[in-house]
């Protein structure tokens, strides 16, 4: 050893923007594995159903949308039997919004945990945007099993090539929740209101999501002078869920490929974006926390 | 030996007051003197100390100020300080939990930081879990982890729980658990705050081996803090005395933990008052000091020295019986001994009048350090003892230096605060 040897730590008051540390992040990928398996074992701990809820909870969610969207509203659901088109939009809808909330609060949650010890930050909303796959793919079961028996009593759903569409639909969903969470969480270190805000923003977005309602059942309505057409497909989310419930259900028809990719852009600026914002927070955030 | 660490220029500032730091209106009025009109941050003051007990002018405060300063590699450095002088902000910044304002801080090597035992246990997980989270969140791998899984359940002593839920745990086996994790880790430079301060007598001898070990045996650098001054001489080589942000001593452990357990008071060995502090019941103390026998009061005094304490007092009325008594503490502020010249003065009559008295400390009796000296007037009525005014706590403090050594012989601190000489004598036998 001399005094030549170059330095390995050099901690300063700002790093550039650009120094994402993905060495960094892959070297501690063993504690992002760990995370995940925390996160599955902690969440029904000392709970009689445990995982069942996985279950429960979409169960009692469509039935809810049958009856209020369904029965009551008469809103259409493009001639797919109801509880395959709810389920469908519910299962993509909750990951995302799970996914979200999740990670838009890392900061506040984990307050405690980064006060005494470093690690890349970023493993906890990776880490719980994983987790969250289990839950994603017990649901997706419950809606395949559904999905059997509809088909085998001959309904009128059909699966098509685009449902080869949907290992990268689930990437796009899962980026999109990491971006906006990350993000998110960047933000409410400083100013608390936002998660306030946002919490609330996350219901409304439900509804402009076309989860409850076909895209098909908005086309040509005008808001204020408005398309609302277009205008819905401007939320990101959109084209991942349509992609889907056309791939897998033949419901409505395919939204395209320009749109898909606008989704995608979408995603890939805001990950960046959200990252950027994420960074440089770490560093700091402990004194605002 | 090359520098493992180093401190240039580090500053740290956190505003006061609110939760939530700054807000946006100090946010836009910070972006527009900076990018706008292109001055200096109207926030980061310059010249204010960080004093917790007094009101300050400015709403910012600098937790840490210009640390500047070196670890040399397999240094063990002991940070000490009172309570907000910063030891826990710097080492807050040197496992990158935050960011510093201003300086830069390199290191060699990988550094791992245990500001908490225990960082990210769940309750619900079993003790075996978490060793494996927690080692994780400390930077280790998953084969690492399992390599030294045995040593660690073995360390913590909590072999029969740990497939228990952490929660089941009681407190002490939780930080039993905790600490041994972190035993085993092992980056270049080792960072510790505070955490053997917990634990039952057996697991902190245990925990303090360790680092011994870990110090000694392995070459490690290690920062650590701590207020335990006995744990910090045993396990330091070096310490850094932190004073309200600032760096005020910095150097072998033994001299500055008694800089510190001193406190601000400087030694002063001599002090004299024309309206006298401690008085009462006829009693005023006019002068008291510490010498070298036979010296003015400005002289070092060593080991080897003889030592005179000088009381000059007044009584204002005469007394049948009337002594002193001097009660010498260490820097730790343990009573040593009590002296008093009642031997001689017992019960002998003192008229009104000023007088000296002297009391006289062979050389070689007292080890080098520093020493303070309670001084209290007595006197007896009828057989019962009467303290005569106040109680003159730490009335004086004087520092004895050591004696010059030879090259080669011991040249650290004899244990213990008195070196007396005593007759030996020794014969062949067979």
């Amino acid at each position: 050893m001399n005094e030549t040897q170059a330095w390995t730590t050099i901690i300063k008051p700002k790093d550039s923007l650009w120094s994402i540390d993905l060495k960094e992040l892959w070297r501690y990928r063993d504690l992002n594995s760990l995370f995940v398996k925390r996160n599955i074992i902690t969440q029904y701990k000392q709970t009689i159903l445990g995982p069942l809820w996985f279950v429960i909870q979409p169960i009692l969610t469509v039935v809810m949308y049958m009856v209020v969207f369904g029965g009551i509203a008469g809103i259409a659901t493009d001639g797919i039997p109801q509880p395959l088109f709810y389920l469908a939009g519910t299962c993509l809808w909750h990951y995302f919004s799970d996914c979200l909330n999740r990670t838009s609060n890392t900061f506040v949650t984990n307050s405690g945990l980064f006060g005494k010890v470093y690690f890349p930050r970023l493993i906890v909303p990776i880490s719980n945007v994983i987790s969250n796959l289990l839950r994603f793919g017990i649901q997706l079961c419950l809606f395949a099993v559904v999905y059997i028996v509809y088909a085998i009593s001959g309904c009128t759903a059909h699966m098509n090539w685009y449902a080869l569409l949907f290992p990268v639909l689930v990437v796009m969903l899962a980026g999109l929740s990491l971006g906006f969470g990350v993000l998110i969480s960047s933000l409410t270190t400083k100013y608390r209101d936002l998660q306030i805000l946002f919490s609330f923003i996350l219901q409304l977005w439900m509804y402009a999501t076309p989860i409850v309602y076909p895209l098909s059942l908005v086309k040509g309505k005008m808001a204020a002078g408005f398309d609302l057409y277009f205008l819905m497909h401007l939320n990101p989310v959109t084209p991942v869920l349509e992609a889907f419930k056309y791939g897998v259900l033949g419901a409505g028809e395919f939204i395209g490929w320009g749109w898909l990719a606008y989704s995608f852009l979408f995603m890939i600026v805001l990950l960046l974006l959200g990252i950027l914002v994420f960074n440089k927070t770490q560093k700091s955030f402990m004194d605002t926390v | 030996m090359a520098t493992a660490i180093e401190f240039e220029n580090i500053s740290k500032q956190y505003r006061l007051g609110l939760v939530s730091t700054r807000t946006l209106s100090h946010d836009l009025k910070r972006w527009w003197t900076i990018n706008i009109l292109n001055r200096e941050d109207p926030y980061l003051k310059i010249g204010e100390t960080n004093d917790r007990s007094t009101k300050g002018e400015s709403e910012y405060v600098w937790a840490l100020r210009n640390i500047d300063f070196k670890v040399e590699q397999g240094d063990v450095v002991g940070i000490i300080g009172k309570n907000g002088a910063g030891k826990s902000t710097l080492l807050k910044l040197l496992s990158k939990v935050t960011g510093p304002t201003t300086g830069v801080i390199r290191a060699r090597g990988r550094i791992g930081s245990l500001l908490e035992v225990g960082t990210g246990f769940h309750g619900e997980m079993t003790g075996r879990e978490n060793i494996f989270l927690n080692g994780a969140i400390l930077g280790m791998t998953k084969t690492e982890i399992s390599r030294k899984l045995d040593e660690i359940v073995d360390f913590s002593g909590c072999e029969r729980y740990i497939d228990t839920p952490v929660k089941r745990y009681s407190s002490g086996m939780t930080v039993r658990l905790g600490f041994a994790v972190a035993a085993f880790l092992d980056p270049e430079i080792l960072v510790v705050d505070e955490v053997l301060a917990v634990g039952d007598a057996e697991f902190q001898k245990k925990a303090i081996g360790k680092m011994q070990d870990v110090s000694k045996g392995e070459g490690r650098t290690v920062l650590f803090v701590s207020h335990n001054m006995t744990s910090i001489k045993s396990l330091c080589h070096t310490g850094v005395l932190l004073q309200n942000g600032m760096v005020k001593e910095i150097g072998p452990i033994e001299p500055i933990v008694a800089h510190y357990l001193r406190g601000d008071s400087a030694i002063e060995n001599h002090k004299q008052w024309d309206n006298p502090e401690l008085k009462g019941g006829g009693f005023e103390l006019l002068e008291i000091g510490v010498c070298k026998h036979g010296d003015n009061w400005t002289t070092i005094m060593r080991m080897d020295d003889d030592i005179d304490i000088v009381i000059k007092y007044r009584l204002t009325i005469p007394f049948n019986s009337f002594w002193l008594t001097m009660h010498l503490k260490n820097e730790q502020g343990e009573k040593m001994f009590s002296t008093s010249g009642g031997g001689r003065c017992y019960e002998t009559r003192h008229d009104k009048g000023v007088y000296e008295q002297v009391c006289h400390i062979p050389a070689n009796f007292l080890n080098w350090g520093s020493y303070v000296i309670d001084l209290m007037a007595i006197t007896a009525d009828g057989g019962i003892h009467h303290l005569i005014g106040a109680h003159g706590d730490d009335i004086i403090s004087f520092s004895v230096e050591s004696k010059e050594k030879s090259i080669g012989g011991w040249m650290y601190k004899e244990p213990g605060n008195i070196t007396p000489t005593f007759d030996y004598s020794e014969s062949k036998l067979s």
